[in-house]
């Protein structure tokens, strides 16, 4: 069960701030859109499957549409064809978004170090976490959304209005 | 109780209010509150990524809706099957002749599609 956030309490009321219960609400409702490229998008199926069940998370909406998406899940070897479609993928999410970057390739370009592959998917849009590994395990992939949560939860309500986050979107060239 | 006549409904009528409200309420107040960035990429149609080509709104061929509510047609005709094979037993003579009744109907109807050419696919 989803522990109460820190507020003040006496009988027969609880009082907190707006932006502790939205961040609640938040990080255990992710609904994540799974980008699978290639063989961490098999991790992923693990990870979604019963024996390590990411819907204990609150993540079991799987959205195929970026519109009613919170979370980006990139896994796999993003090729630089790829990328254009990436990025149009993820400015076309919901707001607020977040990026996890899954496997050495997503995050690196991991051993695809040519021409045709892009060198991490942080050359194209911000990435939130990155999980390590070649594929990394189911338990690291729910490492990395747990802490894709505890960023949800502690994000003020403000950082996406800050000048300091549009001006990092602009870094990518992204409005 | 009976003096009070339809009255007596009105918490029922209430919760339909309060239901119809909640619902409306929050989602005017998502839309409203909702954090949001509007800007032309974002408001571009979804095409999985790739840039949207055209009206989506393109006359079909009428031969897909056709072959469709075919389809559909049958196919609650089997299911309507199944319930009278369930009990085959019980209905006994009399379900039997009425079900090849129904199928028969369905059966001339489907003599008269072929003969129209309606699922004819290519002309």
């Amino acid at each position: 069960m989803v522990q109460a956030p820190e507020g003040v309490e006496g009988a027969g009321f609880f009082a907190t701030s707006l932006e502790k219960v939205v961040g609640m609400a938040r990080k255990n409702s992710i609904w994540p859109l799974p980008f699978a490229t290639s063989c961490c998008g098999i991790e992923f199926m693990a990870t979604m499957g019963a024996h390590y069940d990411l819907a204990r998370f609150g993540s079991e909406r799987l959205s195929f549409s970026p519109r009613q998406a919170d979370l980006l899940m990139v896994m796999g070897t993003i090729a630089k064809k790829m990328g254009p479609v990436l990025r149009q993928v993820y400015e076309q999410m919901a707001e607020p978004r977040w990026v996890l970057s899954v496997g050495a390739c997503a995050s690196s370009g991991g051993i695809f170090d040519t021409y045709s592959v892009l060198q991490g998917i942080d050359r194209i849009i911000p990435v939130d976490v990155y999980v390590p590994g070649c594929p990394p395990r189911p338990e690291q992939i729910i490492d990395g959304v747990m802490k894709i949560q505890r960023l949800v939860e502690t994000e003020s309500l403000r950082r996406r209005d800050s000048a300091e986050y549009k001006a990092m979107l602009n870094q990518y060239g992204i409005e | 109780m009976d003096d009070k006549g339809l009255i007596q409904y009105a918490p029922i009528a209430l919760m339909f209010v309060v239901a119809a409200g909640f619902v409306g309420t929050t989602m005017v107040a998502t839309h409203l509150l909702g954090p949001k960035r509007k800007t032309k990429i974002k408001q571009d149609s979804f095409e999985c990524g790739i840039e949207p080509q055209g009206n989506a709104r393109v006359p079909f061929n009428i031969k897909y809706f056709l072959v469709a509510i075919l389809f559909v047609l049958f196919d609650v005709e089997v299911i309507f099957m199944y319930p009278w094979a369930v009990n085959f037993n019980e209905l006994g003579l009399a379900g039997f002749v009425e079900m090849v009744l129904f199928i028969g109907t369905l059966l001339i109807g489907f003599y008269y599609i072929i003969k129209k050419g309606a699922l004819k696919w290519e002309d």
